[in-house]
């Protein structure tokens, strides 16, 4: 590629970050030093676009932002444009092109927490710190509902350290940094102190939680770790899916698309290679399920993600996972490295000829990313916005090449499907849903969490696990993409709420009492849609702007005209634009103001 | 001029209840167009993949949650699309809103058309609805980048890109309705990739890029197509002999365009094609 570079030179430090992650560049043209010799031929420079996100976090994590001297030099690094990589660095809300101070602290403003009182966090942290922006920001959910209201802070440096804090006031950050990057990961309370159920019996996707060290392959093995891959080498692929096409499973992303037709399609592709992409980008608001399993059950997550490859024929399976899950990246990233030098990942994994690797990339904050052609582009390199379907992703996903991409918790319901057996699993639940299903129950209740319930439970039935706070209001089913509901008896079911005009989602339940402002909350969730919105498609890019902007008027005055409006605009987002964030932007919205009343 | 390629095998499809035939592998525009049905477009573009990113072009297919792009979703045998109803209708009539409030589509042709046809109000939002407006930036003497006229096609971009430049000097930058088109850190045009062959120009559907003459030209109140002539002709610069099209003003060339069904050039020029005029 013929670029233009603008020649700003990046300084030591930030060479030195990108240095780390590429290695030295092998010459002048890359970015090295030039020599008269070098002019003297024509080095051909091999596009590495995919490791363009990677390296704009390896900037951001070392000096916090990217400059134009290190944005330059990536470039140069990998073959890229520089307008583009602008354009790609742009989109991430957790990558900064202007200079801000190593420590940035994020204060969640999201629906579970916006429950527990995150409005006057908010306003506390203001009063200290000043106007948001530069030191701190307020943040889409963090995925630590059970802890709200939530903060995290990232202070960039070598190494960079994040401290998550939960329950938050406001003032617990002492004011300026310490040392660039030298304190320590803090303390924060093992993944189990948000499973309430954590040690029960009758768990299956939770049973080692809290239970079985998660650094420990030996702890995972003894627990019956690894017996579902051995099993699954002993069905073969054709076998494999075979069984995951009987159990009944469906995607548990939101979707509900049978898992086992995915697989099979993807492993029929006469197209090579295929890709295993496993989505960890959990980012609905209320949502911390994937979180709970990739902190306290590592392995499983890595076992699940061999089974699927071996079954769909992919040697290679990324593993792409929100960059606010500090702890969860860490974990991964240990059980991974166990993993491979067990000869349980890489080649030949149990001496069965199968290879298989995981490469593991993190997110910089974009709630369309979980989207899962977005996922691809995010991945790939290229702004994280969705591709049109058809094609869809079993025949062209990830670098245009067929690509089986699920949700952490489908894979992780893989391993007691083999384990047990499709009749066992599919005898869990009811005819439509099989299996158990975890569930993210936050905002008024005792003991907020993620239970384990077969398919089948009403909510009343979790609702009493959790033990409801106050006079109940509503519940937020399914994030902000979801639904509230008022009856108690739904069954939770991907058919019972369906046919209850609302949605399972990713499984948020999230609680309201009589003591919360339903129109603060469906303002939050108009801000969300329209921050989180990629941008791409005219409905949902204004679409989602003129929802929040009548909100706004409704909450001063209520109008029929407002209205009228907003579900014409809401009708428009759901029919014509491209993904699913455009599509569902208003169904909570329109479920509040049908079922709700709350602009009566 | 018919493309050579191998024949194709023809399926029907049902245009709002007519039998097309048309071959496998068109789009549902194509369909439309050979049925004689009008949808509307903007974002896309006879020289350049379909973005399907304005989504006015939306059409109902049977079976289909959700309504369909007609400018890139292939037919299928047996199709059922229907581009008047009720449904598609309304998104199209609200897209236009949605655009409307936002975006200057004053030099977007046609557009004041659809808005009519489809009952669209784009006052309806009042008057404190956001917008994209800001001052046009003029920071060279060729061409004027208005982005308060800008609908984000991604036409631009693609075009600059790598479906026909590759000269990548803009890029999409931003999110939401932040979400621009951009040079890297914003620089002057001057200072970037730029190499002024004006094919952004040429597929801009609303104005939003324009030649600095008929930037100036507006500004002063002086354009008027009706006065203007249309010639094509050759290029004189180099052996490749690319079709100019000059538009003509007051014996002046105010504008250079290219015909996009040029098997060769589709519509594209290099900046003395484009802009080299000056000699005439």
């Amino acid at each position: 590629m013929d670029l233009r570079f603008r020649d700003v030179e990046p300084s030591a430090e930030e060479r030195a970050a990108v240095d780390a992650l590429l290695g030295p560049p092998a010459t002048g043209w890359e970015g090295g030093a030039r020599t008269e010799a070098e002019l003297r031929y024509a080095a051909r420079s091999e596009t590495a676009r995919d490791l363009l996100l990677p390296a704009l976090h390896a900037v951001n994590d070392r000096v916090g932002w990217i400059s134009e001297g290190a944005l330059d030099y990536i470039c140069r690094r990998l073959t890229v444009p520089p307008a583009e990589a602008y354009g790609v660095a742009s989109f991430y809300s957790l990558l900064s092109l202007k200079p801000r101070p190593a420590r940035v602290l994020h204060v969640c403003t999201d629906l579970a927490c916006q429950a527990r009182g995150a409005e006057d966090v908010r306003k506390r942290v203001e009063e200290r710190l000043g106007p948001a922006g530069s030191s701190w920001q307020a943040s889409p959910c963090l995925g630590l509902c059970e802890r709200a209201p939530a903060a995290l802070t990232i202070e960039a440096g070598l190494p960079p350290a994040t401290q998550v804090y939960g329950p938050f006031q406001g003032d617990e950050v002492t004011a300026p940094v310490s040392t660039n990057g030298s304190g320590p990961t803090g303390w924060e309370p093992p993944a189990e102190a948000a499973v309430p159920q954590a040690g029960q019996d009758g768990l299956v996707l939770l049973k080692r939680i809290g239970v079985v060290d998660p650094a420990s392959l030996d702890g995972y093995r003894a627990a019956g770790g690894y017996a579902a891959l051995r099993r699954a080498f002993q069905l073969g692929p054709a076998g494999v899916i075979r069984e995951v096409l009987e159990s009944g499973l469906v995607g548990r992303g939101g979707a509900a698309f049978p898992t086992g037709r995915k697989w099979d399609a993807t492993a029929r592709q006469p197209d090579h290679p295929h890709y295993l992409v496993c989505n960890a980008d959990e980012s609905e608001p209320g949502t911390f399920k994937d979180r709970v399993i990739m902190e306290g059950d590592p392995y499983a997550l890595i076992e699940a993600m061999t089974i699927a490859a071996y079954a769909t024929g992919c040697a290679k399976g990324y593993l792409y996972i929100r960059g606010e899950y500090p702890r969860a990246i860490r974990r991964l990233e240990h059980a991974m490295a166990t993993a491979r030098a067990r000869g349980l990942l890489g080649a030949d994994i149990l001496g069965q000829g199968f290879s298989f690797d995981i490469e593991l990339r993190r997110g910089a904050g974009a709630y369309i990313c979980g989207e899962e052609t977005a996922i691809f582009n995010s991945i790939e390199g290229f702004r994280g916005e969705p591709r049109s379907k058809p094609p869809f992703p079993v025949e062209k996903g990830l670098f245009g090449k067929p690509t089986v991409v699920n949700n952490v918790e489908t894979l992780v319901n893989v391993l007691p499907i083999l384990e047990h057996g499709a009749p066992a699993y599919a005898s869990i639940g009811t005819e439509g849903s099989t299996g158990t299903k975890l569930f993210c129950v936050s905002g008024s209740v005792d003991r907020p969490g993620i239970y384990e319930l077969p398919f089948g439970a009403t909510l009343r039935e979790l609702l009493d696990l959790a033990g409801p706070a106050g006079t109940l209001k509503a519940v937020l089913l399914g994030g902000a993409a979801g639904a509230f509901v008022t009856d108690l008896d739904v069954p939770l079911t991907f058919e019972g709420t369906r046919a209850a005009g609302a949605t399972l989602g990713s499984g948020v339940v999230l609680v309201l009492d009589d003591t919360v402002d339903l129109k603060h909350i469906l303002l939050r969730i108009a801000e969300f849609f329209r921050d989180e919105s990629c941008g791409q498609c005219a409905p949902c890019r204004v679409g989602t702007v003129r929802q929040e902007e009548a909100l706004h008027r409704l909450s001063e005055r209520v109008d029929e005209s407002d209205l009228l409006l907003l579900r014409e605009v809401g009708r428009t987002m759901r029919d014509a634009s491209i993904c699913g964030l455009g599509q569902t932007a208003w169904n909570a919205v329109e479920s509040a103001i049908d079922r709700l009343g709350v602009y009566k | 001029m018919i493309p050579l390629q191998p024949p194709r095998r023809l399926v029907d499809v049902q245009i709002d209840g007519e039998t097309v035939r048309v071959p496998e592998g068109s789009t549902i525009l194509d369909a439309c167009h050979a049925a004689g049905k009008d949808v509307p477009t903007l974002c896309y573009g006879d020289t350049l993949t379909p973005k399907n990113a304005c989504r006015v072009c939306v059409v109902e297919v049977e079976g289909s949650r959700t309504l369909a792009p007609a400018c890139s979703r292939k037919v299928e045998a047996g199709m059922n699309v229907g581009t008047d109803t009720e449904r598609a209708r309304h998104s199209r009539k609200v897209v236009l809103e949605l655009l409307g409030s936002s975006v200057d589509l004053s030099t977007t042709p046609e557009a004041a058309g659809w808005i009519e046809e489809y009952g669209a109000e784009p006052g309806r939002f009042g008057d404190d609805a956001a917008t994209v407006e800001q001052p046009a930036k003029v920071d060279n003497d060729l061409y004027v980048r208005d982005y308060s006229k800008c609908i984000m096609c991604y036409k631009c971009v693609d075009a600059c890109g790598d479906q026909w430049q590759n000269s990548f000097a803009i890029a999409v930058a931003g999110r939401g309705f932040d979400s621009h088109i951009s040079t890297e850190f914003d620089a002057p045009l001057t200072d970037s990739a730029c190499v002024y062959c004006g094919n952004c120009v040429e597929v801009c559907p609303t104005g939003a890029l324009s030649f600095k003459s008929e930037f100036d030209m507006r500004a002063a109140g002086t354009w008027d197509e009706s006065q203007q002539t249309r010639t094509t002709t050759i290029c004189s610069y180099c052996g490749v002999g690319c079709n100019l099209t000059l538009h003509v003003q007051d014996n002046k060339i105010v504008k250079v365009t290219s015909p996009h069904d040029n098997p060769v050039t589709k519509g594209n020029l290099c900046v003395k094609g484009r802009f080299g005029y000056g000699y005439v």
